[in-house]
């Protein structure tokens, strides 16, 4: 039994210009201890997926179907006082916007107390202590006076620290970041990478990363799923994801990674804007911006179906590697013809078209390990996840 | 910023509006048509021995700025002169009048913040319920209810029908349990406008502090809904509270004039009307005087209190 298992999750938003579906037949899963991420453009549902495994979601949104499971409990059926007990305790979440998450008339160090005392974690001079350590941990250089500090008092990374921390102050199982290194400059984000990975394995607590930034999935992530217009297209190891996209919107974001200090901003790889979710397009939800788009996909719904077998994946189970793209059940004429270029450290390249498994051999985990040291000493440094993404087609 | 410094500062600020106030109400007596003599006798007939004097006695032959100064300095050492036309000293007469009005005042004004506050919460926590339906009707009754018909409705009612209460204050100290019990009309009616104002206040407020990302936050962190609700949301929404709450100060003492009237409560609203028919002028300008003051007071508190609440606001300026 995973961690969490999600099933089917369908959020809609009642909106004046019609019902929203922000997330639609959402399933995934987490093991323990896994570091999972949601990937897609802004506006994709991201946040709203993480947001439903709390129930945090707020009038005039609702979950419709589907099912949450943690530790094989029923999230959907918790009374009012289990949610509360989950929610901070089990699983903890981090907004987007750390500085707002906290009450800004409460100091930081009152607010994590406060967390804790709510799950009886600890109480008193305990509590305290206990703050204090936690705020250590999360790399904030003056632990006892962050504790002290009110939220606006914080630099935005800062912030950021002090949320986990006290997203991190019950021990949660699941940890639930959105979008944590948006808004930080790049030096803070490679720093504020560092710092969660090293918790992750300390506290062996599994997380749930949104984010758009594919780079900061190659950082630090096990598994990733990618999201596009409330719809799961592609879910794999990130390793798999990387060399051997089997999406082209994946394919497409791949190629418009900014490399960590490039600096500018490149041109998106993906053209168009993500679909309006009042009225989503027929078929693929992803034809009218789809280099490769035939006739059927304006017609007929790709299912997410596992890449080996071409059979759909069954909610909650999980496959190694599975895309919602007609050309894996054999409905495409044309096919996927990109190429996955990858380029290691020494500048050498190779070439690999999709569907292949050629690339592996160009050192995967090399490459990694480099890009995680590069962060923080030589951010001009070529960086894993761009590496990865050059894409020619 | 030190909220000492914070303190000293709001204080400062305070200063002009009360060399303003001061000047404002010097300014009555000569503002009136005629002579100061005449209005300070009332425009009674004088004989001019007698015009002389008073001209002496209340500086009226000096330059009016030293005038001023000279007034100012009696007001500061609480020296308010005679009254010309009862002939008894002004400081003792509003003096003596002044523990009822504020007994009055601030049970009107807790009264309307018990009911005002809570009945707020629940209209927002409940947005769009019955609740939140009774309450946004109860606080437009309460609203468009003038005090005096409020007064006199309850008078009739309570005192006249019923002969729950008596219809004039008992004779009878401030502090006794016949006064407290006399007293429950008029704190009624003084504070219904206010805790409707306050309750719809209350309700906007902490309805907008429950959209916001901390609050949110907070449920995320697993906290109690009463904590999230009372701790929380509702220290955020108080500061607009608190303002209103603050300006009412001043408001309560206008409410005063006419409550104390209908219930016949020896107070500074009395007062005031008593010496305005009377042409009393000093002692209209010590009671004005006093409702500035006490205004400019209110105000400050506001201000502390704002930095009590929220510490963006000592920390920001
Ligand atoms: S199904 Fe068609 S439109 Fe959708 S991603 Fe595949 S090729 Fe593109």
């Amino acid at each position: 039994m995973a961690l969490l298992e999600v099933d089917d999750l369908t959020v809609q938003f009642y909106t004046e210009d019609g019902v929203v579906r922000a997330v639609d037949g959402f399933s995934y899963e987490i093991e323990r201890g896994e570091t999972f991420a949601i990937v897609g453009e802004s506006g994709a549902g991201k946040s709203v997926a993480s947001l439903s495994l709390l129930r945090l979601i707020e009038r005039p949104g609702e979950i419709v179907d589907g099912e949450i499971r943690f530790r094989g409990r029923d999230v959907l059926g918790f009374s009012q006082d289990e949610l509360r007990q989950f929610r901070g305790n089990d699983a903890a979440i981090a907004f987007q916007n750390p500085e707002a998450m906290l009450d800004p008339v409460y100091t930081v160090g009152e607010q994590i107390v406060e967390t804790m005392r709510a799950h009886d974690i600890a109480t008193g001079e305990a509590a305290r202590d206990r703050a204090i350590s936690l705020l250590e941990r999360v790399d904030i250089a003056d632990p006892e006076s962050a504790y002290t500090d009110y939220p606006h008092e914080l630099s935005g990374g800062m912030a950021q620290r002090a949320v986990i921390a006290t997203a991190l102050s019950c021990d949660p199982d699941l940890l639930i970041l959105d979008e944590p290194t948006t808004g930080l400059d790049v030096t803070i984000q490679a720093q504020l990478l560092e710092t969660l990975t090293d918790l992750a394995e300390t506290f062996d607590t599994a997380i749930q990363l949104v984010t758009h930034d594919l780079g900061v999935v190659a950082d630090c992530c096990d598994r990733a799923l990618v999201m596009y217009a409330g719809r799961a297209v592609e879910r794999a190891p990130v390793e798999e994801l990387f060399y051997d996209p089997s999406h082209p919107y994946t394919a497409g974001l791949l190629a418009s990674i900014p490399r960590i200090g490039d600096g500018r901003d490149r041109l998106p790889a993906v053209p168009g804007s993500p679909p309006d979710l009042v009225q989503v397009p027929t078929g693929c939800r992803f034809h009218p911006r789809c280099p490769y788009a035939e006739d059927v996909c304006a017609t007929r719904d790709p299912k997410l179906v596992e890449l080996e077998t071409g059979n759909p994946v069954p909610d909650g189970r999980r496959p190694d590697h599975a895309s919602a793209c007609h050309e894996h059940t054999g409905n495409l004429e044309g096919g996927l013809d990109y190429e996955v270029r990858i380029v290691d450290d020494r500048g050498n390249d190779s070439t690999d078209s999709s569907g292949q498994d050629g690339a592996v051999s160009d050192g995967l985990d090399g490459a990694e390990s480099d890009g995680q040291t590069d962060d923080e000493t030589a951010p001009d440094d070529p960086e894993t996840g761009g590496d990865h993404g050059e894409r020619s087609r | 910023m030190s909220i000492v410094r914070y303190t000293l500062r709001r204080a400062l600020t305070s200063v002009p509006v009360l060399i303003g106030a001061t000047a404002l109400t010097f300014g009555l007596v000569h503002l009136a048509p005629g002579d100061p003599i005449d209005v300070l006798v009332g425009f009674d007939h004088v004989d001019p021995a007698t015009r002389a004097s008073l001209r002496a006695e209340y500086n009226l032959d000096r330059p009016l700025w030293q005038q001023y100064l000279l007034w100012v300095r009696d007001v500061a050492t609480l020296e308010f002169g005679e009254s010309p036309i009862t002939g008894r000293d002004v400081g003792p007469t509003v003096a003596g009048r002044l523990p009822h009005t504020i007994a009055l005042g601030v049970s009107a004004w807790l009264l309307s913040l018990a009911i005002g506050i809570p009945a707020g919460i629940v209209a927002a926590v409940d947005d769009g319920g019955p609740a939140d339906e009774v309450s946004r009707i109860g606080a437009l009754v309460g609203i468009a209810t003038p005090n005096f018909w409020l007064g006199l409705v309850l008078l009739f009612v309570f005192g006249v029908q019923l002969g729950w209460v008596r219809v004039t204050p008992p004779d009878a100290p401030l502090a006794s349990l016949e006064m407290a019990w006399f007293m429950v009309l008029p704190t009624i009616t003084l504070a219904t406008a206010l805790a409707a104002v306050v309750t719809r206040l209350m309700r906007s407020s902490m309805r907008r502090e429950l959209e916001r990302e901390y609050v949110r936050g907070a449920r995320a962190r697993g906290l109690r809904e009463r904590t999230v609700l009372l701790k929380h949301a509702l220290r955020n929404s108080l500061t607009a509270v608190v303002t209103v709450a603050g300006l009412q100060i001043a408001l309560l003492l206008d409410g005063a004039v006419v409550v104390e009237q209908v219930f016949s409560w020896p107070g500074m609203g009395q007062l005031l009307v008593e010496s305005i028919s009377r042409r009393d002028f000093p002692v209209v300008q010590a009671v004005v005087l006093l409702i500035a003051v006490a205004t400019i007071v209110a105000n400050l508190l506001v201000d502390l209190a704002y930095a009590v609440i929220d510490p963006r606001i000592r920390h920001d300026r």
